[in-house]
């Protein structure tokens, strides 16, 4: 490797695996001992199969896949759906139950609109969750972002590390030939122990 | 802005060290930039930089990991060979852009 000249700013790459770096865990967490002491990463486990609920997880991970950290993701519950391949496409978004759903679009008929949740009544009508799924996947593919198995795709592409819930495939009656992009179907026990030393985010 | 001086050539970067005018590139500079981060950029590596580049030119956005994988054509797996570690990024100050903003 060529040598770095003084002055030289070059952005952070991270260290060479063999070194420790800015991205290595923090020596000062002395009151949560570990044995792990290699690079960072982040494991995320992803329970919920809603397609709002769906995407969090997989673009952080896309995130972190692309800041060089090793990223593993455990599918459990209804999370599972996101990978299950005749499923994955017809993840749904529903407005029951989110009293956080505003939409942009209804500020241009009355501005002050945008701002007002969509009333609850109106959330179970016929057709409300099939407008607001439609809705949202527009939203998404207009800011560039792909479709669910699109992303599972990318992430396997990316080198993530993604399992099953054996559980939840038991209780669901599941094989692992359903789905995409696992490396395996693993117990919680197995997830707890892959993912020591790294941060956990559960969604 | 700082100034980057390496092997007789000079660029103006941000605090973080990306490019902040991307004619200031060239082919050669990026061969001397990949020596730092331990690259040898091959015709493959070249490839991706160009599209970047006129992606970047097309758009005024720094190419994603996605975009490339859709629009230019390349393996996602492929991209993390090239530029192991950080690929976006190695790409984006390889080709003399800015550090990329987007999510996905």
């Amino acid at each position: 490797m060529a040598t770095i000249p003084e002055g030289f700013i070059i952005p952070d790459f991270g260290s060479a695996p063999a070194a420790a770096g800015g991205t290595a865990p923090a020596a000062s967490s002395a009151s949560a001992p570990s044995t792990y002491a290699g690079p960072r990463k982040i494991s995320f486990i992803c329970s919920k199969g809603n397609l709002d609920m769906a995407y969090p997880g997989l673009i952080m991970a896309n995130a972190a896949l692309g800041e060089g950290v090793e990223v593993n993701i455990f599918f459990t519950f209804w999370g599972l759906d996101i990978i299950h391949k005749k499923l994955n496409k017809k993840l749904r978004f529903t407005f029951a139950g989110n009293t956080a759903m505003h939409m942009p679009e209804l500020g241009y008929l009355r501005p002050g609109l945008e701002n007002v949740s969509f009333p609850q009544a109106m959330a179970n009508l016929p057709g409300m969750t099939r407008f607001g799924t439609s809705y949202m996947k527009k939203a998404m593919a207009d800011l560039g972002i792909p479709p669910v198995d699109e992303m599972i795709d990318l992430l396997e592409a990316a080198g993530a590390n993604m399992y099953a819930c054996k559980l939840t495939v038991d209780m669901m009656q599941l094989i692992e030939a359903d789905l995409k992009g696992i490396k395996g179907v693993i117990s919680a026990t197995d997830f707890i122990e892959l993912s020591e030393g790294g941060q956990i985010v559960f969604i | 802005m700082p100034t980057n001086t390496l092997n007789g050539y000079s660029f103006e970067v941000d605090n973080e060290g990306f490019f902040e005018d991307r004619e200031q590139w060239s082919e050669d500079l990026a061969r001397e930039l990949a020596a730092l981060i331990d690259i040898n950029l091959t015709d493959e590596h070249m490839k991706v930089l160009k599209f970047a580049r006129d992606d970047q030119a097309q758009t005024g956005l720094t190419p994603t990991l996605n975009r490339m994988n859709k629009t230019g054509g390349f393996v996602v797996k492929d991209l993390f060979a090239l530029f192991p570690g950080k690929p976006a990024k190695k790409i984006a100050w390889l080709a003399g852009l800015k550090k990329p903003t987007s999510c996905v």
